[in-house]
């Protein structure tokens, strides 16, 4: 998705210093973010720095204390929610559901924001949800109820119901977090493929470095470094903002870290087995 | 609406149909069904022959208003359960969750046993302003504790305990035998005292709400993965709450005050219902309605016949049927879970 041409400042999702206050404190605070069309930007930053508030932001759902969402120049207030939904899509880190719903059914709710009252579904509606299956690879498993799939099928099933939703704007708060790296790499092969603008906060910095076009890394709510996997994640950096030592190996494509053992861990004198008696 | 959300809706009308005119003719006067014709017939204008006056009055008067009125309580109470499970992601909930019934009860005791409003005021409409009392201070309260489905739930159940309990003082303290009896009949859920003014109020609220339920049906599917994600379905998540809790509210308190408590319809079956429909609730809400009717239509029927010539509130009943039906429903979802 790199190299996909720039369409102007205005075009697309925007953040112009937005900042968010809640209980007296700044949970994000003056952060600007412009993807460009096409690419995968990585939100990094340890818990509570701000990502899932900054996704929550740029989605419409929590309004900004300070600073302007725009969607192709409109403040989104001004787009409306509905309107909203319809080009921007939300994956969270956890689906629950108490309703029995087959796979269909959950993707269906994508087509919510295109619907009307009274209305029954279209055949517009139809081609969006068996395309989203398709897309997913879940085509097999329309039939089967929501509570039977794996934790990695389930978030293949929330990204379908956000792709039903045909937006070009995708935003995912951690998806991967509950998976096995088996089901965290086809879920991010998948994502990073999707022909949309994609926002993910990820927790995994090597993940971020392998999928990501370029990585926004906030910590108490501040940007402190934006640009490619190569540019951003250096060992400064990174202990800097997550207070742990890592070793930086600059792979053809992308940055791996390696983390390093704390010092005076390793240094302590392992006990043997007999030692461990009294 | 689809073709067969309509085949279904109207399959449905013409069991009910077939309920309340079969219904009717249940009971200790026997009344042929042609004789409820007859009588329905004169009474709108277009029959030839009134039965005798005597028999006209059970139908007409009696009998009637008593069935559609608890056509209507069914339809109501069932429409309002499947809204409420679907708004708080809770599947214990039911019309009375927020407290409206106790609300209600607390009501109803301040006019007959207090005689607060001196006669003036009926114990429906004592009732009423108790449930919506009930209903403002489960808003209030919830809303500022931050207002989730949680607090909501929270909230009522707190209004809940805090009327019951004023209710059974109230009752302890000041009524005499003859008066706690007729209130805990009242209490219990019960129809007996039906009558056309009860029928037409009952009906015009259940029609509104419905209409405004069936508008947010795709609102209400949204809620499914909760509140966060209806958000990002383009749902205003406060407005909608506010609308159906109040919309659901008020047909509750308005059934409430007619008809007492009647415990299960909404509780039960949502769940019944949904088991058939699916969860889509452009289907569900009007199927769950109509299987409402039905069933209180029978139960009543069951409950001013079964140990004749005394009567049996019609809550206890529901709820005697209601409990087993409930855990086969529970059994059904556990071999499918």
């Amino acid at each position: 998705m790199r190299g996909m041409r720039d369409a102007g400042p205005d075009r697309g999702l925007r953040a112009d210093r937005v900042a968010r206050r809640a209980d007296g404190r700044l949970v994000v605070d003056g952060v600007c973010l412009s993807p460009r069309t096409g690419e995968t930007i990585g939100l990094l930053g340890p818990n509570g720095s701000g990502k899932s508030t900054l996704l929550r932001l740029l989605a419409g759902v929590l309004a900004p204390s300070a600073g302007v969402v725009t969607l192709d120049g409109r403040p989104l207030p001004e787009v409306g929610r509905r309107a909203a939904a319809r080009r921007i899509a939300t994956v969270q880190q956890h689906a629950h559901t108490q309703t029995d719903l087959t796979v269909r059914d959950v993707v269906a709710l994508g087509r919510i924001p295109h619907r009307r009252a009274f209305a029954p579904a279209t055949a517009a509606d139809d081609r969006a949800v068996t395309a989203a299956l398709e897309r997913t690879g879940l085509t097999g498993r329309a039939g089967q109820s929501w509570h039977t799939l794996s934790g990695g099928e389930r978030q293949r099933a929330q990204i379908a119901r956000a792709l039903a939703q045909e937006p070009r704007e995708l935003l995912l708060d951690e998806p991967t977090n509950h998976l096995d790296i088996q089901h965290q790499l086809d879920l991010l092969d998948l994502i990073a493929d999707l022909p949309v603008t994609t926002v993910i906060a990820l927790h995994d910095l090597n993940l971020a470095a392998m999928y990501c076009d370029r990585l926004l890394v906030l910590r108490e709510g501040r940007t402190v470094a934006e640009g490619s996997p190569g540019d951003v994640l250096t060992p400064a950096l990174i202990e800097a903002v997550y207070g742990v030592r890592a070793e930086v190996t600059h792979e053809p494509g992308h940055p791996v870290i390696r983390f390093v053992r704390r010092a005076a861990r390793t240094a302590k004198p392992r006990p043997g087995p007999r030692s461990a008696l009294p | 609406m689809s073709a067969r959300t309509l085949l279904s809706a109207g399959g449905g009308l013409a069991v009910l149909a077939v309920s309340v005119a079969v219904a009717v003719t249940i009971g200790p006067a026997d009344i042929s069904t042609a004789e409820v014709w007859a009588s329905v017939a004169a009474h709108l204008g277009g029959g030839q022959s009134p039965p005798a006056p005597l028999r006209d009055g059970i139908v007409w008067n009696l009998r009637m208003p008593r069935t559609l009125l608890a056509a209507v309580c069914g339809a109501g109470l069932a429409l309002c359960g499947a809204v409420m499970q679907s708004l708080l992601r809770n599947p214990l909930a039911d019309p009375f969750v927020l407290g409206v019934s106790s609300g209600a009860s607390t009501g109803a005791v301040t006019v007959v046993v207090l005689g607060v409003g001196g006669g003036a005021v009926s114990l429906s409409a004592g009732a009423f302003a108790g449930a919506l009392l009930s209903f403002a201070l489960v808003l209030l309260l919830s809303h500022s504790l931050g207002g989730g489905m949680d607090r909501v739930v929270l909230s009522g159940v707190a209004a809940m305990q805090l009327f019951s309990a004023l209710t059974s003082f109230i009752v302890l303290t000041s009524a005499d035998a003859e008066t706690t009896k007729g209130v805990l009949f009242w209490l219990l859920g019960s129809l007996a005292g039906a009558d056309w003014g009860q029928v037409l109020l009952c009906a015009s609220a259940l029609a509104a709400v419905l209409v405004v339920c069936l508008a947010g049906s795709t609102t209400l599917d949204a809620f499914a993965f909760g509140e966060e994600a209806a958000a990002g379905l383009g749902v205003h998540v406060a407005r909608a709450r506010l609308l159906l809790l109040c919309a659901t509210a008020l047909l509750t308190a308005v059934l409430v005050g007619c008809a007492g408590a009647i415990g299960f319809v909404g509780l039960v079956l949502p769940h019944a219902t949904r088991a058939l429909t699916g969860p889509g609730h452009a289907r569900l809400l009007p199927v769950t309605a109509l299987a409402g009717a039905v069933f209180l239509v029978w139960v009543d029927t069951l409950a001013r016949t079964v140990v004749d010539p005394q009567e049996v509130p019609v809550g206890v009943v529901t709820s005697l049927i209601g409990v087993p039906a409930f855990i086969a429903v529970l059994y059904r979802g556990r071999s499918k879970a």
